[in-house]
C-alpha cells in the first residue's frame, strides 16, 4: 500500500493519549518542542453534551444502563471493551487472557476507579527482598520528585500515615467514610487489618482554576463534566492544547502500524492507518513516544522489523512482550444484617470507595510472596439494569421463603436496599518470563496489522494470595455478623483472569543490561535512542498498587530527559 | 481536530443520505430521529444507529404487549408511589428483548404458555381472568426450587424485568428512596444513623476531612505535604 508522507516534521511523535501519553504530552509540548499525538479511537470531552454521560439518570436510556454494548454498563465512559470490533487477539495453548482496550482520547483513563497510589521503596526491590523475578534499576528515591510533581498537576485525596511502602504524598483533604464503610472498618480492625482513607484522584479542594470541584454525584466511571476527576484527556490534554501555541497536532481516529526506519537504520517516525479514509500514513519526528499501553505497544514493536531489526525494533534481547503481568485479583460479596431497613439519604459521595486497605501483613510470615489492597463497594446507589433481580434471594438466610410477587416485592426491595458489601482483593503477581504477548503468524486486524497472541499461566504464588483474600474477606464478615453470598472455591480459589484487573506492564521491562532488559532508566530502547516508551511496558514489577500514578510519574521523568537530551543533541 | 458536534452530525448526516436505514427501519425520517434523540446520553455513532434500528423494530405484538403489562402490573402492583404505566415497563421489555435476543424465546413462548394454561383452566385468555385465577397460574411458578422449569425460569427473567424496569424509573426510583445523582457536598453519613449504628466521624477518627467553607480555595501545601489553605 503506498504511504502518504505529511510534510510537517515533529520533535516528537507520542502513541496513545492515556496516562502516560497524555503526560508526555504535557511535559513536552509545555517545554517548546512540536508535538503529534496520535490516538487509536475518536475525540471525547466529557463536557460535551453529545459525549456527556455523568448525571444521567437509568430512565434517560432505553436500556435503564445496561451494558450491551460496553462491559461495565451503558453509562461507563470508556470506548471499548474486551472485544474491539475489527481488531481480535489469540491465545496459545489453554491460556485465558483478557485484554481491556479503550479508544477514545483518554485512552484507559476513562477507565478506571481513579485509585491512585505511589509505589513504596520495596516494590522498587522485590527481587533481592524475596529472591523472586529483578529489582529495578531505580529506587523511590529517583521516582519520587515526580510523585510530588504529579499529586500537584492532577490532585490526589488521602491521608497521612507514615508506612513505610504505602509513602504519603501532598494530599487533597479525604471525604467521610460511608455507612456500609464504617462497618468494613469495625470488621477489619477486628481482624487485624488496617483500613485508611482512599487515595483518590479526585479534586475535593481546588488545586487549579482549570478544573472544577468534587459535587460527589459519585459518577467518575462516567468521567467528570466539570473535570473533577483524573482523566487524561481533560487534565492533560486538553491544557497541553491551550497552551501549545500551534505546536501539538492531535491525530485522532488513526492507528499506529509501526514505528518507521530510515535507510540507515534509524527510526524516523511512525506510520499509521486514518480510520476515517483507510489510508496509509507517515508522520516524521526526531523522537518517538509509545504509549500505546503495555501490550499495544510491544505489538508495534515487534511488528516494527527490517533489515536492521529483523524481529522487531528494541528486540535484540527478545525481551519485548516478555514478564507480561497483571495484577492478582478476586471478588466477594457478602450481606450484611445490621444494614438492613435503611433510612435513605444521598450517599453517591466519590466516584468510588472512601475508605480501603492496603497490604498489612510481612510476606515473610506467609506461604506467598506479594501482598494485595482490599477495595470496597457498596451503599445506597443508584438503581440500574440488574436492581432488583432475584429481589428477596437474602430471604434464605432467615428461613423465609423465596420468590413471589405482589405487595411484597416493594416491601422487601427496600429492607435489602443497601445491605451488601462488595469486596474486591487486588494484589501483585511474580513476573515471569513464560507470560507473554507475541505476534500470531497469521491473523490480521481489520485494518491488516498483525495481531497479539497471548501465553499467560498463574501459580500457586498467585493462587495462595487469592486464598489469602478470600480468608481475610470471610473474617472481616464474621465480626460485623454478616455471611458471603458465594464462596470462591475450586484450585484458583476465584482469581480473575489474567487482564481481567487491567494493570498489564512488564512487556518492554527497563533494566541496566540490554541483555536482560528492553530499556533503560529512562525508558529509551537499548537499540534505538530515540525511540521511548512511557506505558506500563517498562515495569519490571507491579506492585501490589494501581500501576497509573507510576506510569505518570516515570513518563513526567522520561520527558524531562528527552527534552534534556534533545538540547544536548544527543537524539 | 474538534469533533464537538460531529456525533450528532453525523447521525444526521447519514439519515438524509439514506445510508443507516435501508432495508431495517420503517418510517419517517423526522420520527426517527425524535424515537432516538428521546434518549440523550453519550454514544457513540455505532450506538446510536445500533438503538435507532431496536427503536424502529416491533418485537411483540400488541396482544403480548398487553398480557406482559397485565402480569407487570401483578408483579409490581400500583400503589400511589406509582405504576407499571408510568415506569414505562412495558416499553422497557420491548427494548431489552431486541437490544439481549437471548431473552426472546423463553418470553414469548412463557406469554403463550399463560394463555394456554388460562384458556385450559378458565376458558379464557389470562388477559381476561380474574385476579386471583390469574395468581393461582403465577403462582405454580412463582417459587421456584433450585433446578428452575422453562415456565418457571420464564416468569423469574419476567420478574426480574418489571422489577428493575420499576426500580430504574423516575416514579420507582422515587419510590426506593434513591436521592442522589444531583450535585451536593457529602458531609457524611447524618448524624441521627450515625447513633443508630453506634458511630462517631469525632469520636472514631483523627483526619481533617473535607471542609466545605475551604475547599474552592486552591490547594497549598508546605515542604513536608501538610495542606495549608
Amino acid at each position: 500500500m503506498e504511504i502518504i508522507e505529511k510534510d510537517k516534521k515533529y520533535d516528537v511523535v507520542i502513541v496513545g493519549s492515556g496516562a502516560g501519553g497524555g503526560m508526555a504530552t504535557k511535559i513536552l509540548t509545555d517545554s517548546g518542542l512540536n508535538v503529534a499525538l496520535m490516538e487509536a479511537g475518536p475525540f471525547f470531552d466529557p463536557a460535551n453534551p453529545d459525549q456527556q454521560l455523568h448525571l444521567k439518570w437509568p430512565y434517560e436510556s432505553p436500556r435503564r444502563g445496561k451494558g450491551s454494548t460496553r462491559a461495565f454498563g451503558e453509562f461507563h465512559a470508556s470506548y471499548g471493551d474486551w472485544e474491539v470490533d475489527g481488531e481480535p487477539y489469540e491465545m496459545k495453548g489453554d491460556t485465558k487472557f483478557n485484554w481491556w482496550r479503550s479508544r477514545m482520547l483518554g485512552g484507559r483513563t476513562n477507565h478506571w476507579g481513579r485509585i491512585s497510589l505511589r509505589f513504596g521503596p520495596n516494590d522498587f526491590k522485590r527481587g533481592s527482598i524475596d529472591g523472586l523475578g529483578d529489582e529495578w534499576p531505580i529506587s523511590y528515591d529517583d521516582v519520587k520528585p515526580y510523585y510530588d510533581k504529579v499529586d500537584k498537576l492532577i490532585g490526589v485525596t488521602g491521608t497521612k500515615e507514615n508506612i513505610y511502602n504505602e509513602p504519603d504524598g501532598f494530599f487533597l483533604p479525604p471525604a467521610k467514610p460511608r455507612l456500609h464503610e464504617l462497618y468494613y472498618k469495625k470488621g477489619a480492625e477486628k481482624a487485624g487489618v488496617k483500613v485508611i482513607p482512599s487515595r483518590l484522584s479526585i479534586v475535593t479542594k481546588r488545586i487549579n482554576n482549570e478544573r472544577g470541584v468534587c459535587y460527589y454525584c459519585g459518577n467518575c466511571g462516567r468521567s467528570c463534566g466539570v473535570y473533577a476527576d483524573f482523566s487524561a484527556s481533560s487534565c492533560l490534554v486538553f491544557p497541553a492544547q491551550r497552551n501549545a501555541q500551534g505546536r501539538l497536532d492531535l491525530y485522532v481516529n488513526s492507528m499506529v502500524r509501526k514505528v518507521s526506519i530510515d535507510k540507515n537504520g534509524k527510526p524516523d517516525g511512525i506510520v499509521y492507518i486514518n480510520k476515517d479514509d483507510n489510508k496509509e500514513y507517515k508522520i516524521n519526528a526526531k523522537v518517538v513516544v509509545l504509549a500505546a499501553s503495555a501490550c499495544e505497544s510491544a505489538r508495534i514493536l515487534l511488528n516494527s522489523k527490517s533489515t536492521y531489526h529483523e524481529n522487531g525494533l528494541g528486540n535484540s534481547s527478545n525481551l519485548v512482550g516478555k514478564y507480561l503481568h497483571d495484577s492478582t485479583g478476586n471478588n466477594n460479596m457478602a450481606f450484611i444484617p445490621d444494614l438492613m431497613n435503611r433510612k435513605t439519604y444521598n450517599e453517591d459521595g466519590m466516584g468510588n470507595m472512601h475508605l480501603y486497605t492496603p497490604w498489612w501483613l510481612d510476606n515473610k510470615n506467609l506461604d506467598f510472596p506479594r501482598g494485595y489492597h482490599i477495595e470496597i463497594g457498596g451503599g445506597l446507589g443508584a438503581p440500574m439494569y440488574g436492581f432488583g433481580f432475584d429481589f428477596n434471594s437474602l430471604n434464605k438466610f432467615f428461613g423465609i421463603e423465596v420468590g413471589g410477587y405482589g405487595d411484597r416485592v416493594r416491601e422487601e426491595v427496600k429492607k435489602y436496599y443497601g445491605s451488601t458489601i462488595f469486596f474486591a482483593g487486588r494484589g501483585e503477581s511474580v513476573p515471569n518470563k513464560d507470560n507473554y504477548c507475541e505476534i500470531d503468524p497469521e491473523k490480521k486486524d481489520k485494518y491488516g496489522i498483525p495481531v497479539l497472541r497471548f501465553n499467560y499461566k498463574w501459580s500457586d504464588h498467585e493462587r495462595k494470595q487469592a486464598k489469602h483474600m478470600n480468608e481475610t474477606v470471610e473474617k472481616i464478615v464474621h465480626n460485623i455478623g454478616g455471611h458471603m453470598l458465594w464462596k470462591n472455591e475450586g484450585p484458583d480459589h476465584g482469581l480473575i483472569n489474567p487482564g481481567g484487573i487491567i494493570h498489564e506492564v512488564g512487556t518492554t521491562r527497563m533494566g541496566n543490561d540490554p541483555k536482560t532488559s528492553v530499556v533503560n532508566e529512562y525508558e529509551q530502547l537499548h537499540d534505538a535512542k530515540n525511540v521511548f516508551i512511557v506505558d506500563g511496558g517498562p515495569f519490571v514489577s507491579q506492585a501490589d498498587k494501581n500501576p497509573t500514578w507510576t506510569i505518570m510519574a516515570l513518563s513526567w521523568r522520561t520527558s524531562e530527559y528527552i527534552i534534556d537530551e534533545l538540547k544536548k543533541q544527543n537524539i | 481536530m474538534n469533533r464537538r458536534d460531529s456525533i450528532k452530525t453525523m447521525v444526521i448526516s447519514s439519515l438524509a443520505s439514506g445510508l443507516l436505514l435501508e432495508g431495517c427501519i420503517q418510517g419517517e425520517k423526522e420520527v426517527i430521529y425524535e424515537n432516538v434523540w428521546k434518549y440523550k446520553y453519550g454514544r457513540t455513532p455505532e450506538e446510536l444507529q445500533r438503538d435507532l434500528e431496536i427503536l424502529n423494530q416491533v418485537f411483540f405484538s400488541k396482544e403480548e404487549l398487553n398480557t406482559i403489562r397485565v402480569l407487570a402490573h401483578l408483579i409490581v402492583p400500583p400503589t400511589k408511589e406509582g405504576n407499571i404505566d408510568q415506569a414505562e415497563v412495558p416499553e422497557f421489555i420491548e427494548f431489552i428483548v431486541k437490544d439481549t435476543p437471548s431473552y426472546q424465546k423463553g418470553l414469548r413462548d412463557g406469554v403463550f404458555w399463560l394463555d394456554e394454561k388460562s384458556m385450559e383452566n378458565f376458558e379464557k385468555k389470562f388477559v381476561n381472568c380474574k385476579v386471583e385465577d390469574q395468581k393461582s397460574i403465577l403462582d405454580k411458578v412463582a417459587f421456584p426450587k433450585d433446578k428452575k422449569s422453562k415456565e418457571e425460569t420464564f416468569f423469574s427473567n419476567m420478574k426480574n424485568l418489571v422489577i428493575t424496569g420499576y426500580f430504574s424509573s423516575e416514579v420507582g426510583i422515587n419510590d426506593l428512596g434513591y436521592k442522589g445523582n444531583q450535585p451536593n457536598f457529602w458531609d457524611g453519613v447524618p448524624d441521627n444513623i450515625m447513633k443508630e449504628h453506634g458511630f462517631s466521624y469525632d469520636k472514631d477518627w483523627k483526619y481533617n476531612f473535607v471542609d466545605p467553607m475551604t475547599r474552592n480555595d486552591l490547594a497549598e501545601w508546605d515542604e513536608n505535604g501538610n495542606l495549608i489553605t
